[in-house]
C-alpha cells in the first residue's frame, strides 16, 4: 500500500520572509512526481516539511490522516524516507555502513540482522553501488554518494520516497539509470517526489509534475501541461520549446 | 580503508582484544614499582606483597583505568554529537566548571566540607553549575541545537579558565602550588570509598552510553539524518550532553583535568576499527582506560620523581598516535 499525503494551506515563514505560502496538494496514489522551479521556489522546504524535518510550519500536513509531527519517529521513519542533496561526514564511515543506516528504523537488536543485510544489499544492487561497498563515504564522488544516500532510503523500504535533487550530481548513465529506478519504484507501489531542475528528466519520467514559485504552487498536471513552454516561461522567466526527437519522444530545448 | 561491516563476530574479536589489553594492563601494572610484588603472594595474602598490590598500586591502576575510560567514552560522545572530530571532554566547559571549583576550595582554604573533601565537593559543583548555564543558553525554547551548545560551552570555557587565572592571581605561594598541581591532573591514590563511588558513576553511565550506540551512528553523520532515520535527534542531544559531561566531570573532581586521552583514543580507534559506535564506544572505554594505566606506571617509575600524567599522556600518546596515521597514510582521511 502506498502512502496518502494531505496538505493542506501549508505555508512557512524564515525571518518574516515567506518561502511558503498556501500550498495544498494531494498525494493518494504510487506515482513518480517531480518538483521544479526556481532557486528559492520553496522545494526543499516542502520536502522537509513531508519529511516531518520542519517545525512552525502553518496549516496541516498529514500523512495517513495523521499530521507528521505526531508520528513516532520510528514508525514514520518507515513509511517515509528522505533524501537530502548532500552529506558532509566527518567520521570515516563506509559506504555499505551508511546504507546500514537505513536499517535503524527496525533495528530489533545491537546488530544488524540477515533481513537488514538482505534489504542492504538488495539496495545498493539497484543503485549500482555494491562496488563501493567498503569505500571511505568521503572518499567518494558527489554522483556515487547520492547514489549510496539512495541506497540508504532503498534500505528503509519505506513507502514514500522523498528526495532532493538526487540526479544533481550523477554523470548522464547515471541520471537515467536513477530516474528509471524512481519510475520502477513508483509502479511498484512507491509514492516517489523528487525536487529537480532538469525539465527534461522531469518530462520524460515523472507521472506529475508541480511547478512552484516564490513559494506556491503555479502549476499541478501531467508533464506535457506542467512543461509547457508557456508554463516554462511563467515559471522561470526562460524561453522553451518541445521539440520531436528521431525516435519519437520529445524533447525541451531552452534559451535564447 | 577498507573496514569490514559490523558482524558480532567481529565485534566479538574487536571487543576480546580490548578487553584482553585492559586485562593484562590491570594485572601487570601493578607490579611495576619500586618494591617488587610477587603476584603469588599477594594472591595467597602474605605481607607485604598483598597490602602493597591490594592496597597500594592495584586501586591507582582502577582509578587510572576507570579515568581513562570514562574521558576516552566522554570524548567519543562529544566529537559524535558535536560532530567535531576536535571535540574533547573538555570542549564543553565542564571540566574547566570543575577546576574553578576546585581552585576556589584551595583559594578558600577549606579542606572538608560537610565531610566531603573539599576539592572533590568544588569540583563536582563547579561541573553543576557550567552544566546548568550551558544548557539554560543553548536551549531556544525547548529545543538544543549542537551548534549553540558548542558556542555556549566555548564562551563559558573561556570565562571559567579567566576566574582561574584571577584566582590563581589573588592565590598565596602555597596556595598557587596546590592549583598548579592539581590543575596539572594526576592520578593520586584515593580511598577505596572513593573509588567505589567513582565506578557507581561511571560504569552505568558508561554502559547507559554504550546501549545507545547505534543512535549515535546517526548522529555522527547528522541531527536531520537521524531523525529520518527514526531517531529523536533531541534526546540524544541532551542525554549524550549529560551523559558525557557526568563521566568528565566525575574523573576531573577527583583526579584533575587530564587532557590527551578523550581526544586521541577515539581517533586512534577509528583508525584501526572504523567509527561504528557500537563498537568504537566500550572499546574506547576499554582501551582509554589501558592507555591511561599506562601512562600513569610510566610516569611514577620512569624517573625518581613523579610526572604528571598529562604530561606523560601527550608525550607517549602523540608519538603513537602520529606513527598510526603514518601507517594509515594511504587514506588522506583521518
Amino acid at each position: 500500500m502506498s502512502v496518502r499525503y494531505q496538505l493542506e494551506r501549508v505555508g512557512m515563514r524564515f525571518d518574516g520572509a515567506a518561502v511558503l505560502q498556501d500550498v495544498t496538494l494531494e498525494f493518494a496514489r504510487p506515482e513518480l512526481v517531480t518538483l521544479i522551479g526556481p532557486n528559492g521556489a520553496g522545494k526543499s522546504t516542502l520536502l522537509n516539511i513531508m519529511a516531518g524535518l520542519r517545525r512552525g510550519f502553518d496549516g496541516r500536513c498529514l500523512l495517513d490522516g495523521r499530521p507528521v509531527l505526531d508520528w513516532r519517529r520510528r514508525e514514520f521513519a518507515r513509511k517515509v524516507a528522505f533524501v537530502p542533496q548532500t552529506l558532509r561526514f566527518d567520521f570515516p564511515f563506509t559506504a555499505d555502513e551508511v546504507v546500514l543506516m537505513g536499517r535503524t528504523p527496525y533495528a530489533g537488536g545491537f546488530f544488524d540482522s540477515d533481513e537488514d543485510w538482505q534489504a542492504a544489499r538488495e539496495a545498493m544492487q539497484a543503485t549500482d553501488t555494491l562496488a563501493l561497498a567498503g569505500r571511505d563515504f568521503r572518499s567518494l564522488s558527489g554522483g556515487e554518494r547520492q547514489r549510496v544516500m539512495l541506497a540508504a532510503a532503498l534500505a528503509q523500504r519505506p513507502r514514500a520516497l522523498l528526495l532532493d535533487e538526487p540526479a544533481a550530481f550523477l554523470d548522464l548513465h547515471h541520471q537515467l539509470m536513477i530516474y528509471s529506478l524512481l519510475r520502477q519504484l513508483a509502479r511498484g507501489g512507491l509514492l516517489v517526489i523528487a525536487v529537480t531542475h532538469d525539465v527534461n528528466l522531469a518530462a520524460s519520467y515523472s507521472d506529475r509534475v508541480i511547478a512552484l514559485r516564490a513559494g506556491r504552487v503555479v502549476a499541478d498536471a501531467t508533464p506535457c501541461d506542467a512543461l509547457s513552454a508557456e508554463r516554462i516561461r511563467e515559471v522561470f522567466g526562460v524561453n522553451a520549446e518541445w521539440l520531436r526527437r528521431s525516435g519519437g519522444g520529445a524533447w525541451i530545448a531552452y534559451g535564447d | 580503508m577498507g573496514t569490514k561491516p559490523l558482524t558480532p563476530g567481529r565485534a566479538a574479536r574487536i571487543l576480546a582484544a580490548a578487553a584482553l589489553l585492559a586485562l593484562a594492563v590491570m594485572l601487570v601494572t601493578p607490579l611495576a614499582g619500586p618494591v617488587r610484588i610477587d603476584l603469588l603472594k599477594a594472591w595467597r595474602g602474605e605481607f607485604p606483597d598483598a597490602q602493597m598490590f591490594f592496597g597500594v598500586r592495584w586501586p591507582r591502576t582502577l582509578l587510572a583505568m576507570l579515568s581513562g575510560g570514562a574521558l576516552a567514552l566522554a570524548g567519543v560522545l562529544f566529537q559524535a554529537l558535536l560532530r567535531d572530530p576536535l571535540a574533547s571532554p573538555f570542549t564543553l566547559g565542564v571540566s574547566s566548571g570543575a577546576s574553578l571549583g576546585a581552585v576556589l576550595m584551595i583559594v578558600l582554604g577549606l579542606h572538608t566540607v560537610w565531610g566531603l573533601p573539599a576539592l572533590w565537593l568544588g569540583a563536582a559543583l563547579g561541573a553543576l553549575a557550567v552544566l546548568v548555564v550551558v544548557v539554560s543558553v543553548a536551549a531556544e525554547g525547548r529545543r538544543v541545537s549542537s551548534f549553540t551548545l558548542l558556542l555556549a560551552g566555548v564562551a563559558i570555557n573561556s570565562i571559567a579558565s579567566s576566574l582561574i587565572m584571577l584566582l590563581h592571581n589573588l592565590a598565596t605561594v602555597g596556595q598557587s602550588f596546590a592549583i598548579v598541581h592539581w590543575l596539572m591532573g594526576n592520578i593520586d591514590p584515593v580511598p577505596a570509598p572513593t573509588l567505589a563511588g567513582l565506578a557507581l558513576i561511571v560504569l552505568p553511565v558508561s554502559v547507559a552510553a554504550c546501549a545507545t550506540a547505534r543512535q549515535w551512528n546517526l548522529m555522527a553523520v547528522g541531527e536531520e539524518w537521524a531523525a529520518a532515520r527514526g531517531a529523536s535527534p533531541q534526546r540524544l542531544l541532551l542525554g549524550g550532553y549529560l551523559a558525557g559531561s557526568v563521566l568528565a566531570a566525575a574523573v576531573t573532581a577527583v583526579t584533575g583535568p587530564i587532557g590527551f586521552v578523550g581526544l586521541v583514543v577515539p581517533h586512534a580507534l577509528r583508525l584501526r576499527i572504523g567509527s561504528d559506535h557500537r563498537v568504537l564506544m566500550p572499546a574506547s572505554f576499554l582501551v582509554g582506560g589501558a592507555f591511561l594505566a599506562l601512562c600513569d606506571t610510566a610516569a611514577r617509575t620512569l624517573l625518581s620523581v613523579e610526572l604528571p600524567v598529562s604530561v606523560v599522556t601527550a608525550l607517549v600518546g602523540g608519538p603513537v598516535f602520529i606513527f598510526l596515521l603514518r601507517s594509515r597514510r594511504r587514506s588522506l582521511w583521518l
